[in-house]
């Protein structure tokens, strides 16, 4: 039993729908009671979809339970099934119904229906939604993929993209182009824009893109060893993700490497003078391992940040997460825990958040700037405008949303300058944000930040515990520093005089420290 | 308009039916309670998919720690019930430790913590001898197997009312949680009708319970608590029969049957309340010149929509084409079925996509339904609101009834604005189309 608050995943059942979601001519029914039917205004208000989702919920009730809850599964199997006449029906159940043991699988398959019928088997209570992603679509491609001859032109199938995705919708559109442009046709894409007759072939295509690891891995797997088509390796993330992925496809159809970079701005925006200020910004970053290493990536080669943390909420990502990690110096956060996450955040102080709409949170919480690089995603996730992350284009989107929330360059240098001036205060924050950062929540004012701390204890280096005290007037010069630093001045200072065994932070203490972790 | 005659709907067939039900279970009542009471801890055993629902149900994450979470029961918890109590009790601790601001905490059970059949009451007990006298522990089912989106606050207001103390006065106890503004406006109304001793289930603290007994007299602010009304029958309490108060005409009847339970004339209602019966018709008439004549359909989700269906049709012109509602509690229901104009079908439980059917072929001019149905009805052209807005927002009482009547009224002129004419022309924006000529210099 843990206690949870907000989750990152929701039940291993939710990635069965967001697979089933994505596609056409696909039915799920599944085994749940009346509330589990919430999962639908997912996709309908979140991802704004115009049909409900492909799903048919038993919705039993507690009478049900002594009655019999198989015979309502199987009604609720044939009901679907004349009522929207699927090419292939998945079953399963949600967590209660796992826990009544009806065994959908069985009794759907022994109702004879006239399409494949493939039950999922997603335990509830030891995994999650991305499990349930990777699962289903497996469990799709293993029963419905067919040999078949490979197609005369080259061409491959783009893996991974389901319902709700972050930015799925425009990637693959991106992505699409670059295989163009290399003159290799896509076969299919799949789960998300497919129905089970593309999914049989599959097999047609000469190799495989693996867009998101965390929803097509284990397909894709399947398909390099049943059918023999390798699969990429590289998630064209950034331009030089974007370039060596291009490297790679070209190796994969033995054709010669092609990128039109004549719209590939974000290079030259970084490489610009106004983006000076962007060196050395400290950034956090937190997501699904994907994309959370993707960021890691292009935030530190592409736009001269510092990655400060890097994590990612599942687990089954950990090794290569850890292994960027260490290659950064950084300590992996794996978790799910979104208050372990708060805490490494706010030890960390970074200048930036890159993160899930769970750091957005967190970074109003904390007055730290934030852009949104991953699921768990929000209305705003979904922008009616093209907005990939992968791919040219994405390039150049990851370079605009990464430096919108941050003060820009000169207006850095003003705010120092003219700190005093009562309308362009610091306190106003970022004047293209027409507020203070930290007053933006749609739940309202988020809580103020606690007192800065007058008093600190901290542990000289004989052992014992000291007080550190703020003298006035090192107190008043540390307002005169910007907003966006003050904290981390703060916390540096204090733990420069803490180490030293100084009692009072003098004005001269705190430049001491300024200068001792000068960069 | 005062006419309680049984006449309207009070014989009119109910279509019962039972197939999909695309509605909420109880805990999303958790998102409104945990904020009406301030020292109260909503803690649902459950699964990660409970977790899931509450985070996606607010729409909104509430982002200053919420007090409520989700103990979510893993493999190990399945196993043996001993171990999953075991765990429970170390949870509550830990919360208990975090938060010592929490003066009640609520076991909330769930479709899977039934199942196993974890017995949360007498958890309850047990933790109550734990952490008494701090913190009072009691528990009521959320489960989507046992109840149905608002009836969760009915079961939890119900679990609260046997711990209420005993009194022997001529009391009158409001039951329902509502936004603190109007619950303040309703203490307003009648204290000015004569009742300035009000109390509320819930009350906002612990400490502020109300007291109920024999001579309590109470009356209902929502109409989906059966089972609180019953709980407090079985403390000898009695129940106002009243319609409820949506709108001037519910609001009025509600006030004149509160107040013939404590003896008072219907004519200082009338006197009290006619300037905000004044306003109320004038904000309504202003939302009626959209509705009036306009065909709604309602399918189930929050046991309101009777009496909404009531206001709407008697009070801003519209016709009610089918009023479908989880659960039709009869004699709560009385006074509204009795004031519903005829002819408009009723339904109790659901069918989904048999509704579904029903309402393409009925083609409503606005359908009230659950967020996971409303947009692909819109895109079918089919106009329709939310029906989970009518519980999140003030519309209770004189000084609401005007945003009540604008609820279903938005989405109306919405379409009217977004659907054509008349609209501007984008081509009068072109130099040299305007009527001046340009000067020549």
């Amino acid at each position: 039993m843990k206690l949870t608050v907000w989750t990152y995943e929701g039940p291993p059942h939710v990635g069965a729908l967001r697979v089933a979601t994505g596609m056409e001519g696909l039915h799920y029914v599944l085994h749940a009671p009346q509330g589990d039917t919430y999962a639908d205004l997912l996709f309908t208000m979140i991802e704004r979809r115009g049909k409900r989702p492909p799903v048919t919920y038993t919705t039993f009730q507690a009478r049900d339970l002594g009655a019999d809850t198989a015979t309502l599964f199987k009604d609720a199997c044939l009901a679907a099934y004349e009522r929207h006449k699927p090419e292939a029906l998945i079953v399963g159940a949600s967590c209660t119904a796992e826990l009544i043991q009806d065994d959908p699988g069985g009794l759907a398959e022994r109702l004879g229906l006239p399409v494949p019928v493939i039950a999922l088997e997603l335990p509830s209570y030891s995994r999650k939604e991305l499990f349930g992603t990777d699962e289903t679509f497996y469990q799709l491609t293993r029963h419905l993929a067919k040999p078949c001859d490979r197609t005369p032109e080259v061409s491959c199938n783009i893996l991974g993209p389901v319902g709700l995705g972050f930015r799925h919708r425009d990637d693959v559109v991106e992505v699409t182009k670059l295989l163009a442009a290399m003159g290799i046709a896509v076969n299919a894409v799949a789960p998300m824009g497919s129905r089970p007759s593309d999914i049989a072939r599959l097999g047609a295509a000469h190799f495989n893109v693996l867009l998101y690891p965390e929803h097509g891995e284990a397909a894709a797997r399947w398909l390099e060893r049943e059918h023999g088509q390798p699969f990429t390796k590289t998630v064209p993330i950034g331009a030089k993700a974007t370039r060596e992925f291009v490297a790679e496809v070209s190796q994969l159809a033995s054709v010669a490497p092609q990128l039109d970079e004549a719209d590939l701005r974000q290079p030259w925006w970084s490489a610009s003078v106004d983006s000076t200020y962007l060196t050395g910004k400290r950034v956090f970053i937190f997501g699904d391992a994907t994309h959370a290493m993707a960021a890691a990536c292009v935030a530190r080669d592409e736009m001269g940040f510092e990655v400060c943390g890097l994590g990612c909420y599942n687990r089954e990502f950990a090794r290569p997460l850890r292994a960027l990690a260490k290659e950064l110096g950084v300590s992996p956060l794996i978790t799910d825990d979104y208050l372990e996450v708060e805490r490494a955040i706010a030890e960390a102080a970074p200048e930036m958040i890159l993160g899930t709409q769970m750091e957005r949170h967190i970074g109003e919480r904390l007055g730290i700037p934030c852009a949104v690089i991953s699921s768990p995603v929000h209305v705003q996730d979904f922008p009616a405008r093209h907005s990939p992350q992968m791919g040219v284009e994405g390039a150049n989107v990851l370079f605009d949303t990464w430096v919108h929330p941050l003060v820009m360059g000169l207006e850095e240098h003003l705010l120092t300058m003219f700190r005093e001036d009562f309308e362009f205060s610091d306190e106003a924050g970022p004047s293209h944000h027409g507020g203070a950062p930290a007053a933006r929540a749609e739940g309202g004012q988020p809580p103020t930040p606690a007192a800065p701390p007058r008093h600190i204890s901290g542990t000289s280096n004989d052992g014992e515990v000291l007080e550190v005290v703020w003298a006035a007037a090192a107190e008043k010069e540390l307002r005169k520093i910007p907003f966006f630093v003050r904290n981390k001045a703060r916390r540096n200072t204090e733990r420069f005089a803490a180490e030293r065994g100084v009692g009072e932070i003098s004005v001269e203490t705190l430049y001491e420290a300024k200068a001792h972790y000068a960069r | 308009m005062n006419d309680l005659s049984p006449t309207g709907c009070t014989n009119a067939p109910v279509l019962r039916e039972r197939g999909q039900h695309e509605v909420f279970c109880g805990l999303t009542g958790i998102i409104w309670l945990h904020r009406k009471m301030q020292d109260a801890f909503f803690l649902v055993v459950g699964s990660r998919t409970c977790a899931h629902l509450l985070q996606s149900a607010a729409g909104v994450m509430i982002f200053a720690e919420p007090r409520f979470g989700t103990a979510i029961l893993e493999e190990g918890d399945l196993a043996g019930l001993k171990d999953a109590n075991d765990e429970l009790d170390r949870e509550v601790a830990r919360l208990l430790d975090r938060r010592p601001d929490i003066k009640q905490l609520f076991l909330v059970g769930s479709c899977p913590s039934e199942v196993i059949k974890l017995d949360l009451a007498r958890a309850a007990e047990r933790l109550t001898d734990i952490h008494a006298p701090h913190v009072r522990v009691l528990n009521y089912s959320g489960s989507g197997i046992e109840t149905t989106f608002t009836q969760g606050e009915d079961a939890c207001l119900a679990s609260m009312v046997p711990g209420l103390p005993a009194t022997d006065a001529h009391n009158l106890l409001l039951v329902g949680a509502l936004p603190d503004v109007v619950e303040d406006q309703a203490r307003d109304l009648l204290d000015r009708i004569g009742l300035p001793q009000v109390s509320v289930l819930p009350a906002p603290r612990a400490d502020g319970a109300p007291s109920v007994g024999p001579n309590t007299r109470y009356a209902l602010l929502q109409p989906f608590l059966g089972d609180t009304s019953a709980a407090l029958d079985r403390r000898g309490a009695t129940r106002i029969d009243a319609p409820f108060p949506f709108g001037e005409e519910g609001t009025t009847l509600w006030l004149k049957a509160v107040a013939a339970a404590f003896g008072i004339a219907p004519e200082v209602v009338d006197r009290v309340t006619e300037a905000p019966r004044a306003r109320a018709r004038k904000a309504v008439a202003a939302a009626a010149e959209t509705l009036s004549g306009k065909r709604i359909t309602f399918l189930p989700d929050s046991q309101l929509e009777l009496s909404l269906a009531r206001f709407l049709t008697r009070e801003c012109g519209m016709e009610a084409v089918e009023v479908g509602t989880p659960f039709l509690h009869g004699p709560i229901m009385a006074p509204e079925l009795a004031l519903l104009p005829g002819g408009a079908r009723l339904s109790e439980g659901q069918d989904v996509d048999k509704q579904l059917d029903r309402v393409r072929a009925d083609r409503p001019d606005i359908t009230v339904c659950g967020l996971g149905l409303a947009n692909p009805l819109e895109r079918e052209g089919l106009t329709t609101k939310w029906a989970i807005e009518l519980v999140f927002s003030p519309v209770h009482f004189y000084e609401q009834a005007g945003d009540l009547a604008g609820l279903f009224a938005r989405p109306l002129r919405r379409k009217a604005i977004l659907s054509g004419a008349p609209s501007l022309r984008c081509s009068s924006n072109m130099p040299g189309s305007g009527a001046e000529p340009r000067r020549v210099p």
